[in-house]
């Protein structure tokens, strides 16, 4: 008999209140896709599983009328990709979530918990950092805003506060003549944790970068944004020259580590590469000829 | 090709097993409980190495719910100073591999088992046991473990004279390499590593174990073999064979490291103390750290040719992981490396080298692909200086009728310059390669050939007509891979029945007589055999039954179209009586109609086997992708074509594994580092495309349906054929494997 | 702390069971329910040997808390057939050898089920991602494949 209770509560303030009152002791249950593994292999022994998946806010998807999106930070992959109009505004986002896991794990697997399980290879948070998404957290204190990337704190942490519960991600209109892509290196064409991966939004205006995004992966103990990428891209026609610096901004990010997955040398070497193949499909996405 | 006028022998027929397999109703072994059982769990070593001072079980065995623990002392000992074999196993490695004995010798290696209420309270009694460790230095790698300065895992072994992790020499020798290298024109020589590789079965191994009060024990598990089941826990626990019966569940892949056990004698020792059955599961971390991946090797060939291609000397050397006890498959690489081939000159030798591991366990053709991958990759190179046509060099020094290989044997009907002619012919060797198809991304094409012994052996087979004129089978052989549907097919054809009404069983060992294990590529072979002799047993007393209705003499009876026909003088005499008219006078006629071959079988030919592969790398991420693969392979006949194709295919796809992303990862404490099946990567659905198999089917004479063993070849050749590919691809060798990403992207900037 | 009690449905029949909180599906439907025909090779989401649908999405149960069910509706490879009639993919797979050891072989039909439903003309592509989460040891895939695009052509022209 074990001593860990399962909450389902309905509305985001019995969580909070919930996370809040275990002191630390509980943990959130979105898709589940590492909280089992981790209490599979006793990494993690919660004492109260808070399932979110009955909050409407945590599992919906809303378009605004501006044409910026809301996604729960519940939503699976699966309803993700169901999503009419998402996938098309957003595909490297689309296919970032939704290269978490083979078709079972996509099934379950949120952007929530793959940015709250705060590992440097998760797949969608290198592109929704790309994509300039803002993350609604609530906790015992009210409801805040906060940038994707200020959100990972190192390998399995984040800077989430006592009770915090990330509620939803926030994606801003888009603009003519925008598109996203991210791309993964993994061994494998599929079921594989990403060795390095590389999100990229630009906005092109007459052929030039007026806005560009970069997020970047695995390299580092928590994802990138890589401005300095992105000032390489702007104002550039994507020439040889700016896609080089910017591939070059990438590699001088890359703090990797030496491990089961990858080396460094590769690491580093392979972020510039992937860099300029995401460029090349988001601006092609964006409408470049 | 043979004539073949058989109407179900090479049929597609469904196998008998398959409806069970398909709706999810076959049980496997994990898939079995029983009243009142209760779980029994295994603590491990969390030490490398690491002396046992002292257990200490009083805690583990107070917490409630805890009905049974044991350690080493439970399990018989066979002492370190005579061996005592079961098959291939040394029983004094197997005591000690079950259970940690004086040492712990891997991270994992059992210390303790406890049995309890709950897998959860299992699990708890298995972290209150406290165990004294002394820990000791380890040592991982083969070249660490063979230098003179490295910390020894067992002071008993000795070579050439000293203290030494090499604990055996294996030597196949043949005329002079010294001479025949002197005769040489050209000479290669080239050093190979591969890595540790699991044969990744998705079934953990599990069983269900009952001890009653007189000593007798059921055993539910999944293994390669329920004999081996059988003796190997009796010697580990005592218990004379007459009183286990070893009851083989559905296995869910073996591979070959299904042919020893783990779980079995401690289950039956906690059944033994608990009174209670027993249930026990490995998880997929303990199968990746308790259980025998493959060798890892390091190799060096060495081959000498005659300008005009003619091979006159070869030389190999092969050290291979044994893990923390003796026992690598040194006959894998010694053996058949060079068999092929007729070279007048061969030294072959391998090492078997003890390292902090956990033991290694047979895997599909066991160490022959690591030896091939070394000699074929070689005889890449020597085609490629001598500008000879890689597939052409290997016919003109074809093994034939008559040669002798050096592991001793001289060559019936062999059949490999067919295997290598049937690639040659194949349009995909001919095929335009477009070796550039886009930026950053190049092809090229790779062959390599494949040599496995094949095993014969110890097989039973019962064949029984039932009360109204139906067939049951029964054989000694887990059925790994549609065996079953093959046995229905032989049986079917020498009845003249419809393939459905025959049923086929694997006996447990209480119901059928002794069988040696699925493995060898033996059992199609073997059990085909067994079940002709007692088929054909059967139609004797069937055409006898006939006679005596008849009242004519038995020798004028023919049995064919699934009846007893009058022949000679009186043909046409009489109605023929078909297999249901025979059943239903059975009674009357001399009592129940039924017979069993018990026979040590002999006759099984080698295999071999020629491969082609396209592959496409991309050299900016170093990534390799095969794109097509083409394996021909003399099966001799093929009994039931698509379970033959089936063992292709998936051998051919783990050896892309094994080529291109497998391997056994250790952190610098001596742990396995990627215990799972997301950072161990076999091959899935998306990184391989098809398989095409080319089947010749070459009877072997020395069998009734002309069968040849088909299982291991397949695994043999990819290695090679795979680096050869690359190296096409790329102009760029690669002497280690796996040739994964961060090394490809190396050697292309190195 | 007591056991929770759950109510679902499985394969059409109202079910219900106690568990603990941190108990998976899989473990509920092997060692509680006795259906062993979802497998369990590697309890971590890795080999999908365990596939069911969890309101007609395809899940690995390892990786559903059993709570979690309440109310939902999960179909198993023990829910394929209807009755004495084999689902196509079943027989397809039979009669085209897509299985070898067949541990495997129930999460691919429940996978291969769930991509047909979505996609009835899946090209081998398709077919090969849908199921790279469930490994095979055996086959090499490729007669899995097969039988995959076949049974979407059969049920396309029986349509």
């Amino acid at each position: 008999m074990t001593d860990i209770r399962y909450l389902a509560p309905r509305t985001l303030d019995e969580a909070v209140g919930a996370f809040a009152a275990s002191q630390g002791a509980a943990r959130i249950l979105a898709g589940g896709t590492d909280l089992l593994v981790q209490m599979r292999n006793g990494a993690v022994r919660p004492g109260t599983i808070i399932d979110i998946k009955k909050i409407t806010e945590l599992t919906s998807i809303e378009e605004a009328a501006d044409g910026g999106f809301r996604i729960g930070a519940a939503v699976s992959g699966a309803a993700l990709a169901e999503h009419p109009r998402f996938g098309r505004v957003w595909p490297g986002v689309l296919e970032a979530v939704n290269l978490i896991g083979s078709t079972q794990v996509q099934g379950r697997a949120s952007p929530g918990g793959n940015l709250c399980n705060a590992s440097p290879a998760g797949d969608s948070v290198p592109a929704l950092v790309a994509a300039g998404a803002v993350v609604t957290v609530q906790g015992p204190k009210g409801r805040r805003q906060v940038a994707v990337e200020a959100v990972p704190a190192g390998p399995g942490r984040t800077n989430l506060g006592p009770g915090e519960i990330v509620v939803s991600f926030t994606l801003p209109p888009r603009p003519e003549g925008s598109g996203d892509a991210y791309l993964r290196m993994t061994p494998r064409t599929e079921m594989d944790i990403a060795v390095v991966g590389v999100g990229v939004s630009l906005t092109l205006r007459d052929g030039v970068v007026a806005a560009a995004r970069v997020g970047l992966g695995a390299v580092a103990p928590t994802v990138l944004l890589v401005a300095d990428a992105a000032r390489a891209l702007i104002g550039s026609r994507l020439d040889e020259a700016a896609v080089h610096a910017a591939a070059a901004a990438c590699r001088a990010a890359c703090n990797p580590i030496d491990d089961k997955r990858g080396t460094i040398a590769y690491r580093t070497r392979v972020a510039g590469v992937l860099l300029q193949r995401a460029v090349a499909i988001a601006a092609e996405r964006a409408g470049r000829v | 090709m043979n004539a073949i006028d058989n109407k179900w022998i090479g049929r597609r027929t469904i196998r008998p097993d398959g409806a069970d397999k398909v709706t999810g109703r076959a049980g496997y072994a994990a898939d079995n409980s029983m009243p009142g059982m209760i779980w029994g769990k295994v603590l491990r070593s969390p030490h490398p190495h690491a002396m046992i001072r002292g257990i200490n079980t009083a805690r583990a065995e107070a917490l409630p719910g805890v009905k049974a623990v044991v350690t080493a002392k439970d399990i018989v000992d066979f002492p370190l100073d005579k061996s005592v074999m079961l098959g291939i196993q040394d029983m004094r490695w197997m005591c000690r591999n079950v259970m940690a004995r004086e040492k712990a010798l891997f991270h994992g290696h059992p210390v303790a088992a406890v049995a309890a209420t709950t897998e959860e309270i299992a699990a708890e009694a298995c972290k209150l046991i406290e165990v004294e460790y002394e820990v000791l230095p380890h040592v991982i790698e083969i070249e660490d473990a063979i230098m003179a300065d490295a910390p020894i895992l067992h002071d008993f072994l000795r070579h050439e004279g000293k203290p030494s992790n090499i604990a055996a020499t294996m030597v196949n020798k043949l005329g002079d390499v010294d001479a025949g290298f002197a005769e040489a024109d050209i000479i290669i020589e080239r050093s190979f590593k591969t890595r540790p590789v699991h044969q990744g079965y998705i079934e953990p191994h599990a069983c269900t174990v009952s001890c009653t009060a007189d000593g007798k024990a059921t055993i539910w598990s999944s293994s390669q073999g329920q004999f081996m089941v059988r003796a190997m826990t009796s010697l580990l626990t005592g218990i004379p064979q007459s009183n286990i019966r070893a009851i083989p569940a559905e296995i869910g892949g073996g591979f070959g490291a299904k042919t020893i056990i783990y779980l079995e004698p401690l289950a039956v020792l906690l059944s033994k103390k608990s009174g209670r059955p027993v249930k026990m599961v490995m998880s997929r971390e303990e199968v990746f750290r308790g259980t025998g991946p493959t060798s890892g090797s390091m190799s060096t060939v060495k081959i000498g040719a005659k300008k005009d291609g003619t091979i006159v000397a070869a030389q190999g050397t092969f050290y291979l992981q044994a893990g923390g006890l003796p026992g690598s498959p040194l006959r894998g690489p010694v053996g058949c490396s060079f068999a092929p081939y007729d070279i007048p000159n061969v030294l072959s030798v391998g090492y078997d080298v003890v390292s902090n591991r956990s033991k290694v366990a047979a895997y599909r053709a066991p160490g022959a692909p690591l030896g091939a991958y070394a000699t074929e990759c070689v005889m890449d190179e020597l085609a490629e200086a001598l500008k000879i046509d890689p597939l052409e060099l290997r016919l003109k020094n074809t093994a034939r009728p008559g040669t002798k290989a050096a592991y001793g044997v001289v060559f019936g009907s062999i059949t490999f310059e067919d295997t290598v002619k049937a690639i040659r012919n194949h349009p995909h060797y001919s095929a335009p390669l477009d070796r550039a198809p886009a930026k950053g991304v190049v092809r090229g094409r790779g062959v390599a050939s494949g040599f496995w012994f094949n095993a014969a052996g110890e097989s039973s087979a019962q064949v029984n007509i039932t009360e109204d004129g139906n067939v049951t089978v029964t054989t000694g052989h887990p059925d790994v891979g549609g065996s079953r549907a093959s046995i229905a097919n032989v049986t079917a054809e020498l009845l003249g029945i419809e393939h459905k009404r025959i049923s086929v069983l694997i006996g447990d060992t209480a119901s059928i007589g002794f069988s040696n294990l699925t493995g060898g590529s033996r059992v199609t072979f073997a059990s085909a055999m067994v079940v002709t002799q007692s088929t054909e047993k059967v139609i004797g007393q069937l055409k006898e039954r006939a006679a005596r209705i008849w009242k004519i003499d038995p020798e004028a009876v023919v049995w064919s179209d699934g009846a007893a026909r009058p022949a000679g003088a009186n043909a046409g005499q009489f109605p023929p009586l078909t297999l249901k008219d025979l059943a239903a006078k059975a009674n009357e006629m001399g009592g129940p109609i039924g017979a069993g071959i018990q026979l040590t079988t002999v006759g099984a030919d080698p295999g071999f086997a020629t491969h082609v592969v396209g592959v496409e790398v991309d050299v900016e991420l170093g990534i390799v992708r095969v794109l097509r693969y083409t394996a021909a392979q003399d099966v001799g006949r093929a009994l039931h074509p698509d379970y033959v194709e089936g063992q292709i295919q998936g051998g051919v796809v783990q050896g892309i594994g094994w080529a291109l992303a497998e391997e056994y990862l250790f952190d610098k404490q001596g742990r396995l580092d990627n215990a799972s099946f997301l950072d161990y990567r076999m091959p899935v659905c998306s990184d391989v495309p098809m398989i095409e198999p080319v089947v010749l089917e070459i009877p072997n004479p020395k069998h009734p349906q002309g069968v040849r063993g088909a299982g291991e070849a397949p695994i043999v050749p990819p290695l090679a054929a795979i680096s050869n590919a690359v190296h096409d691809a790329l102009g760029k060798r690669f002497y280690s494997l796996p040739m994964s990403p961060p090394k490809v992207l190396a050697a292309l900037d190195g | 702390m007591s056991k929770l009690h759950v109510t679902t449905s499985i394969n059409g029949e109202p079910v219900e069971f106690l568990c603990e909180a941190d108990q998976s599906v899989l473990d509920v439907l092997r060692n509680t329910l006795g259906l062993t025909g979802s497998k369990e090779g590697c309890g971590t989401g890795d080999c999908g040997a365990c596939s069911i649908t969890l309101d007609g999405r395809l899940v690995c149960s390892c990786l559903v808390l059993a709570p979690e069910i309440e109310g939902r509706q999960i179909t198993t490879i023990e829910g394929m057939a209807q009755g004495d009639h084999l689902h196509p993919l079943q027989q397809k797979f039979l009669e085209m050898a897509a299985l070898q050891c067949g541990i495997c072989t129930p999460g691919v039909l429940v996978a291969a089920k769930a991509l047909l439903e979505r996609n009835p003309d899946p090209s081998e592509t398709d077919v090969r991602y849908w199921l790279a989460g469930n490994l095979c040891r055996c086959t090499g895939y490729d007669k899995i494949v097969r039988a995959v695009l076949e049974t979407a052509a059969d049920m396309r022209g029986a349509a």
